[in-house]
């Protein structure tokens, strides 16, 4: 038996025993530490034939590839155990709590501001803005609502001046005045906002939100008033049957003018939108008065189109089952936690208006 | 306006029921309110049900009687009926009620020491008829089921109350109505004879109206009724003015008053005795003054159209009359007035006087001034069947002459307004049930509008009469088109919705709060921005615009905690506003947060919010709406409501002049102040429209994606610096001396104290150094580490810390 044989055998051998690191190392080092015997075998290489040489090469390599591999295998085994051994001690309580997150909110208003510019995006409409602080042209008379005229009193205005010459926007209209006399029709806008009135009580805020529409272009009819509000309320309210009551009423900037009215029924106290015998108020429309395009320099002859206004605070009660319209400027943490939409919810049209 | 269905009855022939009338005046335009009965002092008495009679314990001849009146609970009623037995049906009324025949108010009370809430009834105590001897006893086969019902059915008649838009003057007359109805084919207008009346003589009592500029009065007509006897108002009308919720007062006023309702044709009757010589109708001078109806005295301006006589003011014309020559139960002789009163007029008067009354809401809506005569006919003659006396000739006094006003109408304009086309034949029926004279003239219809309808000014509103009668459900649905020209939102809106929801998600909740505030608080945080007053605050807390969001958020805060919550993050994005004039405000995001960070944390340690929450806050808000930090410039130059050792001002880079945000701890003397009692507060500001924003999208903002596999090396170096020397400075340096080769430079300890210089810091960095061409070996490095500190040493005189 040649030498190399002997050392594989003896070495197997030893391999075989119940071993600790310290042990595999030092069988290591015996063997292929720089004066190991393995490595000594492998310096004999140079006194032999070439002939023998490579016979001897070959079965010295196979020997220590072998002797390696039990080798490491061993070792492996050992870390393994020893990771074993370590993770019986390292059990925690996982019923105890996470570490601490904070999740935010967003206001039922400003939901219900995305739902709604989400849904009027899909047929064309863009978003407008005009300021908080109005003149009282643009908020009055540009409206067809001259000073002597009784429609004023329907609007308690807060003013800014004693003349009454600036004020805060009782309504969002006066964004369509700054949109047509800012540009060229056709006009296709909505305008979501905040208004304000001098009036508080249980159902009035001084301050509350109104989104504002218009649609100004050659040939646009009150059935394309009716389409336009018929779809929105419908995508709005996520139902397929809903009903729905055009009747004839009176704003100074519309001619004809219109409310349009809901139905709805009660069930435990609560509002279901869709069904039932019971009309509810959702908001004005009308065909923008030939007077108001006159002030906007539109020509009347040639563009006309309708309008629309209707108070976004009162969706948002309707939709999500608010019944206090003061609560939603108060600030209540436990009513904005409750009420509050979480900020990755946002509206969109593929993903669907609500979760 | 309220009416019955019967009053309207008398002006419309019609077989359309009750609810058929109440939507069709809804169809119309004609808002219906209410339609129910006026509550009634019966309505209180209930069908009730004896359960168990006992005896009652201090009296023989009393009994105490568990009765069912509906409700779960069972009431306790003392009662001295002999016929009072269990199971008895009867007529139970609750505290609160007046019994009928004795008017005395039922409360809780005791009876020889047992409590009974309310009585039962007898027959002779509800006035149904003399049986006194024990309580009502009702059938049980009929009332057995009617327990806890109302035992009076309400015999009123029920009232219509409907919602008057402003521009329909002629829908405040129960006239108006009916021939609103007729048009829209809910029967038919009823031709109302015309009152024939023995004028005798003549009314003798002058009229002028003076010449005055802006004279308010257009036209006087009066006649003179003598020798009245003024009585209470027989039943019929004095029914008409109760269902109307109004007090009836004596026949000449209530005459007056149901004219004006039945015609919207507003009257003033005068005690004739009571006038000095003649009428005047003129303008009155500043400080003239009267004591009106109402019985408040009244001191005028100038040039308001008064009614007086020979010796002063009689009364507001169109408005309300005076105490002076007003009628009463003994007025003999009465002069009737019928006139036509401007409505700018009225509504400037009764603004500046702020006076409204129903003569006042009528005229300056606009009142039909061809009404003048056949409303002094018809109340004339109403006085006369009910007070008697004899009429005089009527007398008109005129200014100016109505015109009829002439309306050429395009046929087609309707088709192109509504969607749907109606016959030429239909409108012409249509219009002229509502009172317009038609003409057909080709494409057009030549229209004469009718006198009470001041509202229709141009073809638009003929448009209006005809689809409003025809009905809204007549107009077609076209479906919206899917198309869309322009961007849904433009950059400035996209930056709003992505800022808003960025702070939300980073724990914020969001508040909307008022435009308006109280300026106490807005002082705090105003600096030397222009305080924006109301004029008309609703109440003096309420009363400037916002110079700032927080002091709306610091005052919901305080709130909050009050509530006990302790942990508050709370923002809000809104106008500020910095002047009166449209355009001064800006939008701002705001955000506020009290408290410790994991209170009350088995695993973190807690710790009370700082400067660097807020910091990280808004750089990662910013970041995330896409800025660039890196070009970041930041110093300490925030406003005067923050802590000014703690807090610092962002600016988009180190070349602009306004800052983008602020943020950090309140100034301490804000708490304090107002009272807030929390661990700790900071804030953070970002001013939307002071963001510049880059034309291109993010994705062409990007550099072109490139990356070094070759080997990082970092390493650390401590300077001991100035302190007054701001890390910022001390990093953008380091960047500086070669951009390439470094990637990163960490800022990961701090610290003063012993063995530095008590005007020192030393900062320990970290630096990645990485070349996108190579690796770096130990000379190259050794070469990149002298140079930082050479650098830095000789362009800040720090010192490295061996």
């Amino acid at each position: 038996m040649s030498d190399i044989i002997k050392i594989k055998e003896e070495y197997l051998l030893k391999l075989k025993d119940d071993l600790d690191l310290n042990n595999i190392n030092q069988i290591k080092s015996e063997l292929f530490g720089k004066t190991g015997k393995i490595s000594n075998e492998f310096k004999k290489m140079g006194s032999m034939s070439p002939d023998s040489r490579k016979k001897f090469a070959s079965d010295l390599n196979a020997i220590k590839d072998e002797l390696q591999e039990i080798i490491e295998k061993k070792i492996k085994d050992i870390e393994i155990k020893e990771i074993n051994l370590k993770l019986q001690n390292e059990k925690v309580d996982i019923t105890l709590p996470e570490r601490s997150f904070k999740r935010g909110k967003i206001h039922p208003v400003s939901q219900v501001i995305d739902e709604i510019s989400s849904i009027f995006s899909e047929i064309g409409f863009s978003v407008a803005e005009g300021p908080d602080v109005e003149n009282e042209y643009n908020n009055f008379t540009a409206l067809n609502t001259p000073d002597n005229h009784p429609a004023r009193d329907m609007h308690d205005t807060f003013y800014l001046d004693d003349n009454k010459e600036y004020l805060l926007r009782t309504h969002t209209s006066p964004v369509q005045v700054r949109t047509m006399l800012g540009g060229k029709p056709p006009f296709k806008i909505i305008a979501p906002g905040r208004t304000y009135r001098s009036d508080s009580d249980q159902t009035h805020a001084p301050m509350f939100h109104q989104v504002e529409g218009l649609h100004i272009d050659k040939n646009i009819n009150m059935g394309h008033l009716k389409g336009c509000l018929n779809y929105f309320i419908k995508e709005f309210f996520e139902i397929d049957k809903i009903k729905m009551r055009f009747r004839p009423s009176h704003f100074p900037f519309t001619e004809p003018s219109a409310e349009v009215d809901i139905g709805y029924r009660l069930k435990d106290g609560k509002i279901i939108i869709g069904e039932g015998d019971k009309w509810l108020e959702i908001l004005g429309c009308g065909m923008v008065h030939p007077n108001v395009l006159k002030n906007v320099k539109v020509d009347p002859q040639k563009f006309q189109g309708y309008a629309f206004g209707m108070g976004i605070d009162r969706l948002a009660m309707l939709k999500y089952g608010i019944n206090d319209l003061r609560a939603f400027f108060e600030t209540d943490y436990r009513w904005l936690n409750h009420f509050g939409f979480d900020p990755l919810d946002v509206p969109s049209n593929y993903r669907g208006l609500s979760r | 306006m309220k009416f019955t269905i019967n009053w309207l009855k008398e002006h419309l022939d019609t077989k359309h029921d009750d609810q058929k009338i109440i939507d069709k005046l809804t169809s119309i335009g004609l808002e219906v309110e209410s339609f129910e009965s006026q509550s009634s002092e019966l309505d209180k008495f209930i069908v009730a049900k004896i359960i168990k009679v006992e005896r009652h314990p201090n009296a023989d001849r009393l009994k105490l009687c568990d009765v069912d009146i509906g409700q779960n609970e069972k009431v306790k009623v003392v009662c001295g009926a002999p016929n009072a037995k269990n199971d008895l049906l009867t007529v139970y009324a609750p505290p609160g009620a007046t019994i009928p025949k004795s008017q005395t108010k039922l409360s809780v009370s005791k009876i020889r020491g047992a409590t009974s809430y309310g009585m039962l009834c007898s027959e002779s105590e509800l006035k149904l008829s003399n049986e006194s001897e024990g309580i009502i006893t009702l059938s049980p086969t009929k009332y057995s089921k009617q327990v806890g019902k109302k035992y009076f059915v309400n015999k009123n008649q029920k009232v219509v109350d409907l919602s008057i838009t402003p521009n329909r003057a002629d829908c405040l007359g129960v006239r108006g109505i009916a021939r609103d109805l007729a048009a829209a084919g809910a029967g038919k207008l009823k031709n109302n004879n015309k009152i024939k009346i023995n004028f005798s003589g003549l009314n003798k009592i002058k009229v002028k109206i003076t010449n005055d500029k802006n004279q308010g009065c257009t036209k006087f007509g009066s006649l003179l009724i003598k020798g009245i006897k003024n009585i209470e108002s027989p039943k019929w009308l004095k029914e008409k003015i109760l269902s109307l919720g109004q007090k009836p007062i004596s026949a000449v006023v209530d005459v007056t008053n149901y004219v004006m309702i039945d015609l919207n044709r507003p009257l003033h009757a005068y005690d004739a005795d009571k006038i000095d010589k003649g009428i005047i109708v003129r303008n009155s001078k500043k400080g003239e003054s009267f004591e009106a109806l109402d019985n408040k005295k009244y001191v005028l301006g100038d040039n308001m159209c008064v009614i007086s006589d020979a010796s002063g003011v009689l009364g507001l014309g169109g408005i309300i009359g005076g105490v002076k020559s007003g009628t009463e139960l003994n007025t003999k002789n009465i002069l009737l007035e019928s006139a036509y009163f401007k409505p700018k007029s009225i509504r400037s008067t009764s603004k500046i006087l702020n006076l409204d009354t129903d003569a006042k809401y009528r005229f300056e809506r606009g009142i039909d001034p061809n009404s003048i005569e056949e409303g002094l006919i018809k109340a004339a003659e109403l006085i006369q069947n009910i007070c008697g006396g004899t009429i005089s000739k009527i007398n008109i006094t005129k200014k100016e002459k109505s015109k009829d006003r002439a309306i050429k109408f395009p046929i087609d304009l309707f088709n192109t307004t509504t969607g749907f086309k109606v016959e030429v034949r239909e409108m012409t029926k249509i219009l002229s049930d509502l009172g317009f004279l038609v003409k057909k003239n080709k494409k057009e219809l030549n229209l004469k509008v009718p006198s009470w309808r001041p509202d229709i000014l141009q073809p638009i509103d003929i448009v209006e009469e005809i689809v409003r009668i025809k009905g809204y459900d007549r107009i077609k649905t076209e479906l919206p088109e899917k198309t869309r020209n322009k961007q849904t939102l433009n950059v400035h809106q996209k930056l709003f919705h992505f800022l808003q929801r960025s702070v939300a998600s980073k724990g914020y909740y969001e508040t909307v709060t008022w435009s308006f505030t109280d300026s106490k608080i807005n002082d705090l945080f105003k600096e030397d921005k222009t305080e924006v007053k109301i004029v008309n605050p609703i109440s003096s807390d309420l009363n400037v615009l916002r110079s700032s969001i927080f002091s709306n958020l610091i005052f919901y805060l305080k709130k909050n905690l009050d509530r006990d919550v302790k942990d508050i993050s709370l923002f809000e994005i809104g106008p500020i506003f910095s002047g009166k004039k449209p355009g001064q405000q800006e939008i701002v995001i705001s955000a506020i947060k009290s408290g410790m960070i994991s209170r009350l944390n088995w695993i973190e340690k807690e710790r009370k919010v700082d400067v660097f929450d807020a910091k990280r806050d808004v750089i990662q808000t910013l970041i995330e709406t896409g800025l660039d930090d890196k070009k970041f410039h930041i110093n300490s130059n925030a406003p005067n409501y923050y802590h000014p050792g703690k807090s610092g001002a962002i600016y988009q880079d180190s070349k602009s002049n306004k800052p983008i945000a602020f943020f950090g701890e309140i100034h301490p003397n804000i708490n304090q102040k107002l009272q807030i009692k929390t661990e700790a507060l900071i804030l953070f500001e970002i001013f939307l429209d002071k963001i510049e924003l880059h034309k291109n999208k993010l994705k062409d903002q990007k550099n072109k994606y490139e990356y070094s596999d070759f080997q990082k090396s970092e390493r650390d170096f401590a300077f001991i610096i100035d302190k007054n020397l701001n890390v910022q400075e001390l990093v953008k340096i380091i960047y500086k001396i070669d951009i390439n080769l470094i990637k990163s430079v960490k800022v990961f300890d701090l610290y003063e104290g012993e063995n530095i210089p008590s005007d020192k810091k030393s900062i320990a960095l970290n630096v990645t150094i990485q070349s996108s061409q190579k690796s770096l070996n130990d000379k190259d490095l050794e070469k990149i580490n002298n140079l930082i500190i050479s650098t830095v040493e000789s362009n800040t005189g720090a010192k490295i810390r061996s």
